[in-house]
């Protein structure tokens, strides 16, 4: 179920604007790839065009190559929504439907897109999918409740499980933990080491400790100065770009020599 | 030879630094809480006695003096007690609560006026009777009541799909293309028309295809939803705006089409503020005259077909009344005033299902 993902010469442009330049990028399946980076780089913008979610941004366009096991991802006749149902996401910000409860946010993939299923099959997806958030034992007795009413940490973690209940193939994260303390962080970045077993994870953060701690592979965005197009700096094992990284400005980066 | 040091000048950068050293006191005086009030009182005493030797009492130039006199002498008194800050705090206090009772004085006016002009004929007759073959007392507006019902009711059948999707096209769709940009300039010009351009653009409409001196109430109808759809669409269009953009992505990253993540996350979201929006377009043309007196007539008879013949509405009845009573005319200028009460208490009625709505449908946090 987790598939690889590969990039050949992608440009991401937002209108005529080149944002992100010539990226090459090989993710193997089951694997956590980080991208790291200063901001403005393009590694959000790269990672929202894997699922085609920059294109809800009005002119935003892509050239070049983006494959999800062999088959291209901007190919013509390829339905967005599609690919979305395929490769999930977590947002920076927990978004918890607000007019849903925690079950209903947990099965949400399912109910807005009309997928009925029988009571018992639904509990089970919902309890599975909390359990695989690790938040089934703090919400287990308030299901019926709004879930906007849980803490930061915990909201993230629906939006984790509402992310894995659709049954995605690859499960992109977009900075997930820059909005929380470092206990729930902590407990995001144990999911995501439980997480990939089953799924492929590219997760974007500014958290270098995070991105050692949780990724097999990184990668480093840079950008040149503002106006510029960001690229991909180099990709590599996780232990190789902290300690040994072939190019100057990933060491000044990881480093924290940067500029 | 003598300095002459003038008290006025502008003080030096240097001496201005030292004075911001200079720590703030912690304690300073303070009035006690019953303060103001005391001041309030002796204000109104002394102007009402004052106005009471010299000119005659009158309590309206009494209550504007006496806050007059009230905000100076809150202002000096806090001044010499409390130091400079306080007392302009005070003053602006003051100053914005007189503007707020200011505000209170026609509304409270209004509603005393026709409360008590209006409770006379607020009986039984009134609801059951028309004024069909009434010359004299007796006689009802029933057949008013009735005809703003239905004139609003199918107005707000017209214009409340036509607002909402209008408002759904420009939030959702429109973006920032031409289009979307000349409905909002022309939804802010049809907010501004007088509404009897409404109701002549009505009858014209309808005189064209159904002959001259055509009237009935769906064009009441029509001429209404004309001045409420501008309405229906402002207010949903900024509640859409306001729904948080992450909600859309995160419902597009779930693989959920765009209709669908607007029919089931977005609407509902921003259903609350919604009602509420469409509830107070509906008040706002549901006391209409002008255009309705055009297009939709007068009759003393009940109506009940909207497509065929006169309709009356309570405003046009009212106006009616007090416009060509007859002989005698109490009971024409008494059914009047009780046709603004009901409408009054109609759009009150209006108004607390509004929030009734918003609260039923607010997303909920516990």
């Amino acid at each position: 179920m987790s598939k690889a993902v590969i990039a050949k010469d992608l440009n991401i442009y937002y209108g005529s604007f080149l944002a992100v330049e010539g990226v090459n990028i090989d993710i193997k399946p089951k694997t956590v790839t980080a991208l790291i980076g200063p901001s403005g780089c393009g590694k959000s913008t790269f990672l929202r065009s894997i699922n085609r979610m920059h294109e809800v941004i009005p002119g935003a366009r892509v050239e070049g190559s983006l494959t999800l096991d062999g088959k291209e991802l901007y190919g013509a006749g390829v339905d967005p929504v599609g690919v979305r149902r395929q490769i999930g996401m977590v947002f920076q910000r927990p978004n918890p439907f607000p007019t849903m409860s925690i079950y209903e946010n947990v099965i949400a993939g399912q109910k807005l897109n009309n997928k009925r299923a029988g009571k018992k099959v639904t509990d089970e997806l919902v309890e599975r999918s909390l359990r695989g958030a690790n938040l089934w034992n703090e919400v287990k007795d308030r299901l019926d409740k709004p879930g906007s009413g849980l803490s930061g940490g915990q909201q993230q973690r629906l939006c984790i499980a509402r992310a894995i209940a659709v049954q995605p193939d690859v499960l992109l994260m977009d900075e997930p933990c820059s909005a929380l303390d470092p206990i729930s962080t902590l407990a995001i970045e144990d999911l995501i080491n439980e997480l990939k077993t089953d799924y492929t994870i590219v997760i974007v953060t500014h958290n270098m400790q995070q991105a050692a701690r949780v990724s097999d592979f990184t990668g480093f965005f840079n950008i040149e100065g503002t106006g510029k197009p960001g690229h991909l700096v180099e990709i590599d094992e996780t232990k190789t770009i902290f300690s040994q990284p072939k190019q100057k400005a990933t060491e000044d980066y990881v480093s924290g020599r940067f500029g | 030879m003598t300095i002459e040091t003038d008290p006025n000048r502008t003080r030096t950068d240097a001496e201005l630094a030292e004075e911001a050293l200079v720590p703030m006191p912690l304690v300073r005086g303070e009035l006690p809480r019953w303060a103001p009030w005391a001041i309030l009182v002796a204000s109104l005493v002394v102007v009402g006695v004052i106005l009471g030797v010299t000119s005659g009492f009158s309590i309206p130039l009494t209550l504007v003096l006496g806050a007059v006199l009230f905000a100076v002498a809150t202002f000096v008194i806090s001044r010499v007690v409390e130091g400079g800050r306080k007392a302009t705090d005070r003053l602006v206090t003051i100053v914005v609560t007189v503007a707020f009772l200011l505000a209170l004085v026609p509304l409270v006016s209004v509603l005393v006026t026709v409360i008590q002009n209006g409770v006379a004929r607020f009986d039984g007759a009134f609801f059951s009777n028309s004024m069909r073959g009434v010359v004299g007392e007796g006689g009802g507006g029933y057949h008013a009541i009735i005809g703003t019902l239905i004139i609003t009711a199918l107005a707000a059948v017209i214009s409340i799909p036509v607002g909402i999707l209008t408002a759904i096209y420009l939030v959702e769709y429109g973006a920032r293309s031409r289009l979307a940009r000349a409905i909002t300039f022309f939804v802010d010009v049809m907010t501004g028309i007088p509404s009897i351009v409404a109701g002549l653009f009505a009858f014209a409409f309808f005189a064209l295809f159904l002959g001259p001196g055509i009237r009935f109430g769906f064009g009441g109808a029509v001429a209404l939803s004309i001045l409420m759809i501008p309405v229906v669409v402002r207010s949903t269009e900024e509640m859409l705006k306001i729904v948080p953009n992450e909600l859309r992505e995160a419902a597009f990253a779930l693989g959920t089409p765009k209709w669908r993540t607007i029919l089931k996350v977005v609407i509902p979201t921003s259903i609350a503020g919604i009602a509420s929006g469409v509830t107070l377009a509906i008040a706002r043309v549901i006391g209409e005259t002008a255009p309705l007196l055009i297009i939709a007539g007068l009759t003393t008879g009940v109506n009940l077909n909207p497509f065929s013949g006169r309709m009356t509405t309570l405003p046009v009845f009212a106006y009616n009344s007090y416009a060509a009573p007859g002989v005698p005319r109490e009971p024409f200028i008494d059914r009047a005033w009780t046709s603004a009460l009901v409408l009054i208490l109609l759009v009150l009625v209006l108004n607390l299902l509004a929030r009734l709505v918003a609260k039923l449908f607010a997303p909920k946090t516990r």
